[in-house]
């Protein structure tokens, strides 16, 4: 079973709700598919016993076989390419690889080479394996490091995929083919605005969600108010605590020093089960 | 004019809330919400759209199916898994390369305008902003930004303001490259916590490897007072100035509800950390402290 775990907004507890959820099931694999800010192995403490590049392919311009006929930037939808008299400029991190200057290229001029994008991370520990993917810095696409992530699912375990925040296409990478998609939100304006830019993904992308409300108290009703009228399951309120804020801030998963919190966890997962499976 | 755009890595960190407050005491700025995936600064500042303009990210391919003989020259070469089987167009799998209609034969496939969303120009109480909606599920988010961000600057430029303030994405990746590029200071959202931190010295990387200048808030201060520390040795030792540090308050979730900025609600301890952190950011600046 694949679990994403996604949120419109950022830092409503995402990595918490996966951290927590991970332990609490025990026999899980946590992936930690927010490649931008992989936060999830702070709590973790896994050590990675492996670690791989994480490569996509970007043009090498055969200089002697090109006539700098200038079809190849003509074509790049992403201006990655320009030619300027007797020699082609390759902008390598605009290239989305559509191998597009390769098919256009008259003089078979267009060869490839594999570029470094990120890295992917993998250890277990406690029964938990954790996958961390990590855009390089100054990077700008996500989504390889995302397809890498998620290649390395192991359905022998529960899945948990940590997605980033959002409601593009990183987020939609994140959490397609999921069995099920928790929603993890706050009860103020900010988190019940983009919740519904959540919930309108999920929905458009046909999978079945819920919600988690974190900090349970701190905002108002509108959240549960909306779930209720929108018939939207509320799967769980972690309560906004000084302690748990505080465990959190120093990289403390709450379910190993709050055992009613983890049993909430445990219940939430045999919910979603029973909804997956029927 | 100068331009600063509010960042922080770690989303939740108080971005927003922050630029909002920004918004209500400066008296000569542009507002600009750069964060196009999940846009929460209208929630305050309540703009009144001046003016809508389409966005279009990059094209998406269309299939006649009267012309298409399912040759699947289109599926093999799409490098997005974008074309089903039965020669459908996943749209948001669609990168808009245009190789389908290059190799197709019979002129079947063929690229044709994307809508992305909606940009705005508007007015609020604090002055004029620029924002924009991306439709769920779209790409080029990076580039909607870099079209808020020209947007934005237009305006400052006609109507003569010292300052376009932008509301930044989390992360740090391509809508974050683009919301910082070329801006005179990036100020880092950040708070004490060991997520906060992490993301803080990232996205301190990111803003060096584009050579912009730095300055640090720490929010929601008293979490963890032995991190706040952290954070400020961390700031001196890397010589990137500290503006101030916001104590955590309920007034801060209660202004949020009753849909105002910070100084509007508050007239205790976190306006005045936030005040004191908007005359620090002018510091930095070189900007005058005239109030009209």
């Amino acid at each position: 079973m694949k679990i994403a775990i996604a949120s419109g907004k950022g830092g409503t507890g995402k990595t918490t709700v996966a951290v927590n959820l991970a332990i609490s099931a025990g026999n899980a694999q946590l992936l930690d598919a927010d490649v931008e800010e992989p936060n999830a192995n702070l709590f973790l403490h896994t050590k990675f016993s492996e670690e791989k590049k994480v490569t996509v392919s970007v043009p090498e311009i055969n200089e002697k076989q090109c006539t700098y006929c200038g079809k190849c930037s003509k074509f790049c939808a992403y201006n990655a390419l320009a030619v300027v008299p007797n020699k082609v400029l390759v902008f390598a991190d605009l290239c989305h690889s559509c191998k597009g200057c390769e098919l256009v290229c008259p003089e078979d001029a267009v060869g490839w080479r594999n570029r470094e994008v990120g890295m992917l991370r993998r250890g277990e520990q406690n029964g938990i394996s954790v996958v961390e993917g990590d855009l390089n810095l100054g990077e700008s696409q996500a989504i390889p490091v995302i397809k890498a992530v998620k290649q390395e699912i192991n359905l022998e375990k529960t899945v948990i995929i940590d997605a980033p925040p959002g409601t593009s296409c990183p987020v939609m990478e994140a959490i397609e083919d999921s069995d099920f998609v928790i929603l993890v939100t706050e009860p103020t304006p900010f988190g019940l605005h983009d919740l519904k830019l959540a919930v309108d993904v999920t929905r458009r992308m046909k999978l079945p969600f819920g919600v988690v409300i974190n900090r349970y108290g701190v905002g108002d009703k509108r959240v549960e108010l909306y779930c209720q009228q929108e018939e939207i399951p509320v799967l769980l309120k972690i309560p906004h605590e000084t302690r748990i804020a505080s465990l959190y801030s120093d990289g403390e998963p709450f379910v190993n020093h709050m055992p009613a919190l983890k049993q909430n966890f445990q219940e939430l997962l045999t919910r979603i089960k029973q909804e997956v499976s029927s | 004019m100068k331009q600063v755009t509010i960042i922080s890595g770690k989303g939740g960190t108080g971005k927003t809330t922050i630029t909002a407050a920004f918004a209500a005491l400066s008296s000569n700025a542009v507002l600009a919400d750069c964060d196009v995936d999940a846009a929460d600064l209208h929630l305050i500042l309540k703009p009144v759209v001046k003016k809508t303009v389409g966005f279009h990210g990059l094209e998406v391919a269309t299939i006649d199916e009267e012309k298409c003989i399912k040759c699947m020259d289109c599926v093999n070469h799409c490098q997005f898994n974008a074309i089903t089987e039965d020669i459908k167009i996943k749209y948001e799998a669609c990168e808009g390369c245009g190789v389908c209609e290059l190799v197709c034969s019979v002129d079947a496939a063929t690229m044709i305008q994307r809508d992305s969303g909606l940009l705005f120009e508007s007015e609020t109480r604090f002055g004029p902003m620029v924002h924009a909606r991306l439709n769920t599920a779209e790409e080029s988010s990076g580039k909607l930004v870099t079209e808020v961000r020209h947007h934005a600057e237009d305006v400052a430029r006609k109507r003569e303001k010292d300052v376009v303030l932008i509301d930044g994405p989390p992360g740090v990746g391509c809508p974050v490259i683009s919301a910082i590029t070329g801006v005179d200071l990036v100020v880092i959202v950040t708070e004490p916590t060991l997520s906060g931190i992490h993301d803080l010295k990232r996205v301190i990387d990111v803003a060096n490897h584009f050579e912009i200048p730095q300055a640090v808030i720490i929010n929601k201060k008293d979490i963890n007072p032995k991190k706040c520390s952290e954070i400020k040795s961390f700031c001196e030792i890397y010589n990137i100035p500290l503006l101030g540090s916001i104590p955590y308050d309920t007034s801060v979730t209660k202004a949020m509800i009753e849909e105002k900025a910070i100084p509007e609600y508050d007239k205790g301890n976190v306006t005045s950390s936030i005040n004191e952190a908007w005359a620090a950011l002018r510091n930095v600046l070189n900007l005058s402290m005239v109030k009209p």
